[in-house]
């Protein structure tokens, strides 16, 4: 039966070979491409080669990757249509594989001119090289460089931001929202700038400061907080997948990847400008005369997992991490998810495989490192003090040895080398970085379905951008790109991805939702700009194309500076709106697009964590350092497989850090962050889910760390509260909490509930002990102690609490 | 003190001398009745009432119908991480003890990747089990495993499984979520997701744990890019059940319901200031957890079983007199039982998905020895968790799953500083699982490999298709069953999935 069909098509073929051998007139025409070739294809094999599919992994509606060809190899050799796989299937050569599978097969004759295009070169112009659908997509034009809009209420605008959100809502007759209350804005710039509570002292002199610049005063004194670093490096290290552990079964520790995350921290406060942030995070070991912290900034592409379980290929996991890189490039500056193409030319956007390893290609040639940089002066003068005192160990041992007689040598032998042995340790951090390898660099090929064994032939790739975006020019015009070059090419003012990306996230930080909603997808599945004439405005003035304006402008200061960017939108009249839900436009408009006013946003875990310990007043405020061991509840530790382990609980000090410092071990993070979607730092997370569990309610209700919190903070509240009247503490307390004075229903609530605590506590001494535990107010009876401690655990229990209304 | 003795008549106490005084309670009760009537906004507290209804209507804990009529509702998934032999368990291969000691075909050689095993000096290692059939079907079974034999007729032996991934931990996020990488739901996630939860009180998807820990952590009970709620609850060995769960010491359940009142009362008193339902969500959740705080307590607590179920899942019996290797660890032998007779237990109160872990098949040296260890750790529990399931009549909604991310080679592992071959190496090409339940045509061993154990020669099954017959299984079709996550609709079952039709009742 085969061999019949077999048989047939070689019979079929032949005699189409000679039908067109026979037509001279034919033979001697010029093939055209527009003409002669597209509508072949178009007709018989874009349904299954085309920008929707790619069986094979071949795509026939652009040159770059129709000459690129398929899993096989190439489909089309120019010249050479005898070897031509295209013309080897369509010709039914191979009974087994002819093309198209359905449908009618092509006719002699237009085989025939397949053919000849192919021997006369194959040209395919370049206009046609791709395909225009998937290239209109807003995302990547460039940025339109819009005037804000006229608007009717001219008195509300603060700022350009205004004028597009209120354009936008008064075509739809719609009004935005009054100005949040002065004790909601204090708060709310304080959780989104620094991620703590205002104190009392600062909120009264908030609101009770009535000049116009208050506002102003008090989102730069935020913008100069050490703790801003804290709060937006945060976000990064999400998007960096960073962890103090390698991950995978064996999971050992990375003592020393705080430094990073202190570089972090630092550049974010000292507002490096954003195009250099990110140069020598992908690129810093690159830079001429790279300084130790521009290597150290590679680190960024360092947190990915290391495989060190037996027996684990390491090529495969080098080649994983590389994979990450790219796709974390991908995700993190542009927007888009090119992991996609890893295995197959984008379904949706125009990333073709092989421009996924032409990204790819720049990293394959960054190999991971470990340097060696001093620790702190102090660090240096201890080791200096315990070296002197290890030589002189030996020395004895060595003279006691000389002195020694016959029968003792062994032992003292034995001694002298175990003083040996106990040398300290260097003082010294291991920095673990990305560094250009510089002998046999590795060719890169496109890998069959991801498979790092399966390399396909004939597919090297070169390092280069995205086809859809702007060129990427090496600076050195003779070589090949590297990373310095991409990552200028990524924070290339023609770029209009990075700077409408990085622009979303912080809008996304400060609103709850992006402008553009799906902050992880700008591509054709992503949801388009809610206002994209804004977002255009925002991410011109961002990169400093914004000539007119006089909040960004040209100016080199707040070219890329994400404080001035910050400042900018936390200064608009959108900004300060009441996030207070507005009945009328919950049909009209539910899930706020048009922002007619804020949004409520429960905080991140890692400030739930902060701010019960800042109104406990338990928090450590320290900037940096190693991570450290909060209380961990037991068996968690030991859910990891390597039992390499131990969690020892940190000094009084660093037992009460932000949350952020908190060692993460990537297969046993600690549950009280993981719980309120803290991710999990094994793939870059551009955007945090925000869910709201019973999990949660447990933690909060009965965690240790967040009990320990409610008894420091009730005897903070006896001891140092304004009177002994209690409900001018219960006030205090509450506005610790949540800045604003109660209504009186809420005081009579908690009033009602510390005179019922203290009622039972008071004939329940045993159990007011146990609740008081070590935290105990001076000169305060017991039972009145406990009742305080279940009645502010209440305040810390709220939504309103752990929300940045 | 006698607690008891002493507990209050509250009304008529006389205040302690610290107390101030309070505003009295009829100014309290009016205040409230005035807040329950009045709402400046149109919208009090009944409007919050029929939100938080609403709220759990849209909620994980409201259950979703499937596509299409299921069989199974619920599902043990018993996880042997780590890799068991299935050439020491369930697929006797009389040639490989022929050949014993010699090489390996050379062609079979090419192009494999091992862990340990070194190519060259590579040999074959024969089984030394005593094998025998069972049931009506006549299904093998090695002596290491008497009991769950015992169910061979309810059991569906799947001899052809392949994975791609070569170690545990990729292996194991593709048998949990299909692909072997990271940031994808697992099967729990995605069954929660797709059906909700039956409980009310209780999450709808579980993980029980014995022994070590596992080589993929909490990365096996992710929800991935789906949301949280949908993440596996880790039930605990020793100590409170879940985690948190436990009143602070010196907050009974008396006090930790006034202070839920108290917090819900303000919480209301803000949801009628702001309107915004996330707060109503905070309610539930909060209520949730309180129900949990009993509920969870309840599930745990094995008084009410009889002394036959207890010596039956064998939760009190004595340690093996040989315990041995990396399964014996933190008393596996008793938390494993346990875990079995709660499996039940749960499944009887509605949760959708159990997931019990026991990482402690990773034999590459002394597979005897440990291998018995292991295989006596479970086999009992196992079977007697099979046949309480099915005299209760819960076996035919209730899909219990034995499986690992790989299987283990026909080649003795010759480790270096190793005498001889003790152990196997990973081997992803062929291995063993088994299922019964929940629609599974008993009695039936699916796929075959070869004489030696090396390759499938006959109905190949990837975890994808076990995947969609799983889900098949609970009236969800793998095809529909999506979340777009990035511009893509992603699938448990990623690219394949094929229902295996002939395992079907």
């Amino acid at each position: 039966m085969r061999i019949n069909r077999l048989v047939i098509a070689c019979a079929m073929t032949v005699s189409f070979l000679l039908m067109a051998s026979l037509s001279p007139a034919r033979a001697t025409r010029e093939i055209e491409f527009a003409r002669d070739i597209q509508p072949i294809l178009a007709k018989a094999c874009l349904s299954c080669h085309g920008p929707e599919k790619q069986e094979a992994g071949l795509r026939l509606d652009r040159g770059d990757l129709a000459m690129f060809g398929g899993d096989s190899g190439k489909a089309i050799l120019p010249g050479k249509s005898e070897q031509s796989r295209l013309i080897h299937y369509v010709s039914g050569r191979d009974a087994d594989k002819v093309m198209p599978p359905e449908g009618p097969r092509l006719s002699a004759e237009e085989i025939e001119t397949l053919r000849k295009w192919i021997d006369q070169g194959a040209t395919w112009p370049e206009g046609d090289s791709k395909s225009a659908s998937k290239n209109d997509h807003w995302a990547y034009q460039p940025l339109h460089q819009n005037n804000p809009p006229q608007v009717i209420a001219r008195n509300w605008p603060i700022n350009p931001i205004d004028q597009f959100v209120l354009a936008k809502l008064e075509s739809r007759g719609l009004s935005p929202s009054p100005e949040a209350d002065r004790y909601t804005l204090i708060r709310r710039l304080s959780l989104d700038l620094i991620g703590l509570l205002p104190t009392i002292s600062e909120v009264d002199a908030f609101c009770s400061d009535t000049n116009a610049d208050a506002y102003e005063h008090a989102v730069d004194r935020m913008l100069q907080s050490p703790h801003f670093g804290e709060r937006w490096g945060r976000h990064w290290l999400d998007m960096a997948r960073y962890a103090d552990s390698d991950g995978y079964e064996k999971d050992n520790p990375r003592p020393d990847a705080f430094l990073w995350r202190d570089w972090v921290i630092d550049a974010i406060n000292a507002d490096m400008p954003f195009d250099q942030f990110t140069i020598e995070q992908i690129a810093g070991d690159l830079l001429p005369d790279a300084t130790q912290n521009q290597r150290l900034a590679t680190a960024f592409h360092r947190q990915t997992l290391t495989n060190t379980e037996g027996g684990a290929d390491q090529e495969q996991f080098r080649v994983e991490a590389c994979f990450d890189r790219t796709e974390t490039t991908g995700a993190v500056w542009l927007g888009l998810t090119i992991g996609c193409a890893r295995c197959h030319s984008h379904k949706y956007d125009a990333i073709s495989q092989r421009e996924y390893y032409q990204l790819f290609a720049f990293y394959n040639n960054g190999d991971e490192q470990t340097f060696s940089v001093p620790k702190t002066d102090e660090e240096i003068r201890k080791y200096g003090k315990e070296l002197a005192a290890h030589e002189v160990a030996i020395a004895n041992a060595q003279s006691a040895l000389r002195d020694a007689p016959k029968e003792m040598v062994t032992v003292l032998t034995d001694k002298l080398n175990a003083i040996k042995k106990k040398a300290p340790a260097k003082p010294e951090h291991h920095v673990r970085v990305v560094a250009q390898r510089s002998k046999n660099p590795r060719k890169t090929f496109v890998l069959r379905r991801g498979e790092f064994l399966d390399p396909i032939a004939d597919s090297e790739v070169y390092p280069n951008g995205l086809g859809t975006l702007m060129p990427l020019r090496p600076r050195n015009t003779n070589e090949r790109g590297d990373r310095l070059d991409l990552a200028r090419w990524l924070v290339s003012k023609d770029n209009p991805l990075t700077p409408r990306v990085t622009v979303n996230h912080v809008w996304r930080t400060l609103f709850g939702a992006g402008i553009v909603k799906t902050a992880n997808d700008f591509g054709v599945r992503g949801e388009p700009p809610t206002h994209p004439e804004l977002l255009d405005w925002l991410a011109s003035n961002f990169i400093g194309l914004n000539k007119r304006d006089s909040l960004g402008g040209s100016n080199p200061k707040t070219d890329w500076s994400r404080k001035a960017l910050i400042k900018q939108i936390v200064m608009s009249a959108t900004y300060r709106q009441s996030s207070k839900r507005r009945l009328e436009l919950s049909e009209i408009d539910p899930q706020n697009k048009l922002l007619a006013c804020q949004n409520r946003i429960r905080v991140e875990g890692e400030i739930v964590r902060d701010i019960s310990l800042d109104a406990a007043g338990l928090l450590t405020r320290k900037i940096g350092g190693p991570s450290v061991f909060p209380a961990l509840p037991p068996g968690i530790a030991e859910l990891s497989y390597a039992g390499n382990f131990k969690w020892t609980v940190s000094n009084e000090v660093d037992r009460y850090r932000r949350g952020l410092y908190t060692f993460f071990k990537r297969t046993a993070p600690h549950p009280n962050l993981i719980t309120f979607d803290c991710p999990d730092a094994n793939i870059t997370c551009v955007d945090r889910s925000k869910s709201n569990t019973p999990l949660q309610a447990l933690v909060a209700l009965n965690n240790e760390s967040f009990l320990e919190a409610s008894q420091a903070f009730a005897k903070r509240i006896l001891e140092s509260g304004p009177t002994s009247d209690a409900n001018s503490k219960l006030v205090f307390a509450f506005r610790i909490c949540l800045a604003r004075p109660p209504r009186e229903r809420e005081a009579i609530v908690l009033a009602e509930m510390l005179e019922s605590s203290r009622r039972w506590y008071s004939d329940h001494m045993d159990e007011a002990k146990a609740l008081v535990g070590k935290q105990m107010a001076s000169n305060i009876d017991v039972g009145e102690n406990a009742a305080w401690i279940a009645t502010l655990r209440v305040l810390m229990n709220l939504d309103e609490f752990i929300t940045r209304e | 003190m006698d607690r008891n003795a002493s507990s209050p008549n509250e009304s008529g106490r006389v205040h302690h001398a610290r107390v101030i005084m309070f505003p009295v309670q009829h100014r309290i009760d009016r205040l409230r009745r005035d807040f329950l009537t009045t709402s400046a906004s149109g919208l009090g507290l009944a409007a919050l009432g029929s939100m938080l209804r609403a709220d759990q209507g849209m909620s994980v804990l409201a259950t979703k119908p499937p596509h299409f009529a299921p069989k199974a509702k619920n599902c043990i998934f018993l996880l042997q991480a780590g890799a068991p032999s299935q050439l020491d368990l369930f697929d006797p291969k009389p040639k490989l003890n022929e050949l014993h000691g010699k090489p390996l075909p050379k062609e079979m050689l090419e192009k494999v990747r091992f862990a340990f095993i070194k190519k060259e000096s590579a040999v074959l290692m024969g089984s030394s089990r005593k094998w025998s059939k069972h049931g009506e079907c006549g299904m093998d079974f090695s002596d290491f495993l008497p009991n769950i034999a015992t169910c061979a007729d309810d059991l569906l032996m799947i001899r052809s499984m392949y994975s791609e991934q070569f170690n545990h931990h990729p292996g194991q996020l593709l048998l949990s979520c299909g692909r072997g990488v990271f940031g994808l739901p697992t099967v729990g996630s995605w069954l929660t997701y797709g059906l909700g939860a039956e409980s009310q009180n209780l999450p709808g998807y579980v993980v029980l744990t014995s022994g070590r820990g596992t080589s993929g952590g909490t990365s096996l009970w992710s929800s991935g890019f789906l949301p949280s709620h949908y993440a596996g609850v880790l039930f605990r060995n020793e100590g409170e059940p879940i985690l948190n769960l436990t009143n602070p010491s010196g907050l009974p359940p008396e006090m930790q319901r006034r202070g839920l009142d108290a917090i819900r009362a303000l919480n209301e008193n803000r949801y009628s200031e702001v309107h915004d339902p996330e707060i109503a969500s905070r309610i539930a959740s909060y209520e949730l957890a309180f129900r949990m705080q009993s509920s969870a307590p309840e599930l745990i607590d094995l008084r009410g079983e009889s002394t036959s179920t207890l010596a039956d899942y064998g939760v009190e019996r004595a340690q093996h007199p040989q315990a041995t290797g990396r399964g014996n660890v933190a008393n596996a032998h008793l938390s494993f039982a346990r875990n079995c007779l709660l499996a039940r237990r749960m499944v009887e109160r509605g949760v959708r998905f159990i997931n019990i872990i026991y990482e402690a098949w990773d034999q590459h040296s002394d597979l005897n020895q440990d291998l018995r260890y292991n295989s006596w750790v479970v086999d009992q529990p196992i079977a007697a968790l099979l046949k309480d399931l099915k005299q209760r009549g819960l076996l035919d909604s209730t899909l219990v799953v034995w499986g690992s991310e790989f299987g283990r080679t026909p080649l003795g592992e010759n480790r270096n500083g190793r005498e001889a071959n003790t152990g196997r190496d990973h081997h992803p090409f062929a291995f063993t699982l088994w299922m019964a339940g929940g629609g599974i045509k008993g009695g039936q061993v699916y796929g075959e490999t070869d004489e030696l154990g090396w390759g499938i020669t006959k109905d190949p099954v990837h975890i994808n298709d076990l995947h969609a017959t799983m889900l098949h299984l609970f009236g969800l079709d793998h095809l529909k069953l999506t979340h777009r996550n990035q511009g893509r609709d992603f699938r448990l079952t990623d690219v394949g999935g094929k229902i295996m039709k002939q395992w079907l009742t």
